[in-house]
């Protein structure tokens, strides 16, 4: 039987939303305070949902240790108290919520595998939130 | 279509453990959640129905049909109790979140007039909670 398990992981890291492809009125125009050339931080709430069979052996979709020990390593150590605009991944990107939230998505896909990934859900504050569930409709 | 969530709370307390493994293996894959005296939570439950709104009523569903069948069903069985030594799914089968999950849709499923059942949510903590959407 399948179920999807969903936790959910903190971190924080500062951010400038900025584009070298925009003009500085532009900037300005797009991304208003997330622009101030010194940066800003967030406390982000990770939320991360795997699915699969219910191991008849032992009640789970798959360990915690395993997926907590994935995303401790693999996101949270890259991520926490840094600033995303240094990483390079963010050299050429806008380290926006969304594109974090699909990157975060993409190391999980990629190297996790002992169940499957439906969606990666970012909370930026309490008041918004990003998900992507990959390149295909989500089924719920 | 248009869904709607009811919340309960219930607090209980359980191991996981599988005779069929070694004491060595429980230890391994379970950790501190294997020690036989149990350990609590606070679970919250989430059941989300779905179907057409009546348009006499304005409801999807009769909520306090919806609240009764709730307690009765999950509430009276599992509200501070030893889950793997007084809920009857759990003599046989590990009390993890997936499987109280699965667990509850069963035991809601059919139990509600018109509104069909369509989510079981059940948060163990405040992070880490099971979806179930019943069988493929």
């Amino acid at each position: 039987m399948k179920a999807h398990l969903s936790r959910r992981y903190l971190f924080s890291a500062s951010h400038r939303l900025h584009s070298d492809t925009m003009s500085e009125a532009e900037n300005q125009a797009t991304y208003g305070k997330c622009n101030n050339p010194f940066g800003h931080g967030h406390n982000y709430t990770l939320e991360v949902t795997v699915s699969g069979k219910v191991d008849e052996q032992t009640g789970m979709v798959c360990n915690l240790v395993d997926l907590d020990g994935f995303v401790n390593r693999e996101v949270l150590e890259p991520y926490d108290h840094e600033n995303l605009n240094m990483l390079p991944e963010f050299a050429e990107q806008v380290p926006t919520t969304e594109n974090l939230c699909m990157r975060i998505f993409e190391i999980v896909q990629r190297g996790f595998h002992f169940a499957h990934l439906e969606r990666v859900r970012l909370e930026e504050t309490m008041m918004n939130s990003f998900e992507y569930t990959g390149a295909h409709e989500p089924r719920h | 279509m248009i869904y709607l969530t009811r919340k309960a709370e219930f607090a209980a307390s359980h191991y996981y453990h599988n005779p069929e493994f070694t004491p060595e293996e429980n230890r391994r894959i379970f950790g501190k959640c294997n020690n036989p005296n149990g350990h609590g939570h606070n679970y919250t439950l989430e059941v989300t129905v779905k179907g057409e709104v009546d348009p006499r009523s304005g409801f999807v569903v009769d909520l306090k049909q919806l609240k009764e069948v709730m307690h009765h069903e999950v509430l009276d069985a599992m509200d501070h109790r030893f889950l793997n030594k007084e809920v009857p799914e759990f003599l046989y089968s590990i009390p993890t979140t997936e499987n109280i999950a699965i667990a509850i849709w069963k035991r809601l499923a059919g139990k509600l007039d018109h509104a069909r059942l369509h989510r079981v949510r059940v948060y163990e903590t405040p992070d880490l909670f099971v979806d179930f959407y019943g069988e493929d």
